[in-house]
């Protein structure tokens, strides 16, 4: 895939844009007025966006929409130049839990985008057997979801997210569940395993040192200034970061601090 | 992971919680004996639990005979009851109009006593083996329908928005993702269901019918043999709790993830 080491560089930079949400109006509710107005959000080639906001802003309202799942009032999405505009299944998303299904061992969860999408069951549980080792799920196949450890859960849903094989992926908070130590880890996991396996992320979260530790850019969705105006994305932060960098090294340098201190001041923190 | 605590199964019984109930039923029929040995209430009125044991043994071959009869009627019911009760959850499940439309009616259905409408059952459908069945749909389908209703709006509604996402179609999220979280509540249900259905038979039996537990039961009474009414009893109590566990053993097999979650404790 191209475009691998577009992150940290500007609009005109090596990637192009995949994702792209233009104009767009959404509700709560069927029925119900505008809540989040999104005029222009867009995710290149290769690259991972942040969206930050505080809770219950819309964040996951515009996942939502972004992901099909739901129909915005007015504009579009677009999926390199389609459009994609409520339609599911176009894009990867993975949710904040892990959705794991109980009643399925580790790798018929993992492979469930491919059962579901017709691949015959022993050619999905070949091609999810072949990637439980870049996923830290090597050995795992046969257990039942109830027998792994929240980070091991989290990777399985990671997988699952990958075989559904888009390469544009939005994530809802997919760390916020995890213990901090595992944390660290798996952001850093998922920043070499999205780089190698080509992979532009829309993530959504509301730790702002996870968004700056991770991301290239970030978008700061902010609540309307007055009663019934809707959240607005109000500022695009450009952060410093070396291609590559891994999140807990970047998350020491001056570079890293400096792009906190402007997204903490467009969230009105401090 | 927290210890979840208690499991259904997987989890190996302590002696004590085996021995603690034993020795409580043992002082309990120890203290029946007594009571009926020492005369503190006459025996033709209550027979003590050794007469109840013989009366058993004595009538064996009869008791055997009538609760073939009891347990067809019970099993035949119970699928009837369980096939009904399950598409109605599902019907419901699927469309909202039917939902609201038989939501009032199952609950107002299942405050109807049955020990009152058995004798209408026996006047429209006869003494034969219809009645005793119809009883039993009637008081089985209700905890399936409310318990596999329950299971299936229970569903996060996130997993179905995930399902979307791949691509699922309805079908796909119905027996996928929706069926197996309802498995739990509808096992419980079914469990209620099982025990409705002996006593559900023998209440039918009771009000006409040529064999069954409720037709001996009615002949012992006319005959003052208490001995054998508590046979019966005893004999009810055992054919429910085979068939609750009947129906532990088929969850069982249908659920082997659940067994591995009575083992898990992650940290």
């Amino acid at each position: 895939m191209a475009g691998v080491d577009a992150a940290g560089v500007g609009a005109g930079g090596a990637g192009g844009v995949v994702l792209e949400a233009r104009g767009l109006a959404l509700s709560w509710d069927e029925g119900a007025s505008t809540c989040v107005r999104v005029d222009a959000l867009e995710v290149r080639e290769g690259e991972l966006v942040c969206l930050v906001g505080r809770s219950g802003c819309g964040k996951t309202t515009l996942l939502h929409a972004l992901a099909g799942l739901t129909r915005p009032l007015s504009g579009q999405v677009l999926l390199r130049g389609r459009d994609v505009t409520g339609l599911a299944g176009q894009v990867s998303y993975m949710f904040q839990k892990d959705l794991l299904l109980p009643n399925k061992r580790v790798v018929d969860n993992v492979c469930l985008p491919l059962t579901l999408a017709g691949v015959p069951k022993a050619e999905a549980r070949e091609r999810a057997q072949a990637l439980l080792g870049r996923f830290g799920l090597a050995g795992c196949e046969g257990k039942w979801p109830s027998e792994l450890s929240g980070g091991m859960r989290q990777r399985a849903a990671f997988l699952r997210t990958y075989l559904m094989g888009n390469d544009v992926v939005l994530l809802d908070e997919p760390f916020s569940a995890l213990d901090a130590l595992t944390r660290a880890d798996l952001r850093d996991w998922y920043l070499g395993a999205a780089r190698e396996l080509g992979l532009s992320t829309l993530m959504i979260t509301h730790d702002v040192d996870e968004a700056v530790s991770m991301a290239s850019r970030i978008y700061v969705l902010s609540a309307g200034e007055g009663p019934g105006e809707p959240a607005r994305i109000s500022d695009e932060v450009e952060v410093g970061r070396a291609a590559g960098a891994d999140a807990g090294d970047f998350g020491l340098t001056p570079e890293f601090l400096t792009a906190k201190r402007e997204v903490l001041s467009a969230l009105g923190v401090g | 992971m927290a210890r979840t605590g208690k499991a259904e199964w997987g989890v190996r019984l302590r002696r004590r919680d085996v021995l603690v109930p034993l020795a409580t039923a043992a002082l309990v029929l120890v203290a029946w004996q007594l009571v009926v040995v020492f005369g503190i209430v006459p025996n033709f009125l209550l027979p003590s639990p050794t007469q109840v044991v013989s009366a058993i043994v004595e009538d064996a071959g009869l008791l055997a005979q009538h609760s073939a009869s009891t347990v067809v009627e019970a099993l035949l019911g119970l699928v009837i009851g369980v096939v009904v009760g399950s598409l109605v959850a599902v019907a419901m499940d699927r469309f909202e109009g039917v939902a609201l439309a038989l939501r009032p009616l199952v609950t107002v259905s299942q405050t109807i006593p049955t020990i009152a409408i058995a004798p209408l059952l026996v006047l429209w459908f006869g003494y034969g083996l219809l009645p005793k069945v119809v009883l039993v749909i009637i008081s089985t389908f209700f905890p399936i329908t409310v318990s596999l209703y329950a299971g299936l709006s229970s569903v996060d509604s996130d997993l179905i928005d995930l399902m979307r996402t791949m691509g699922a179609s309805r079908w796909q999220i119905f027996w996928q993702a929706k069926m197996p979280a309802a498995l739990d509540q509808f096992f419980s249900g079914l469990r209620i269901s099982a025990t409705y259905a002996i006593v559900g038979a023998v209440i039918a039996e009771w009000l006409g019918g040529f064999a069954g537990l409720g037709v001996y039961m009615t002949r012992v009474r006319k005959s003052f043999s208490y001995d054998r009414m508590f046979a019966v009893i005893v004999l009810i109590s055992v054919l429910s709790l085979a068939l609750m566990g009947l129906v532990d053993l088929i969850q069982h097999i249908a659920m082997p993830w659940k067994r591995a979650e009575g083992n898990s404790n992650h940290d």
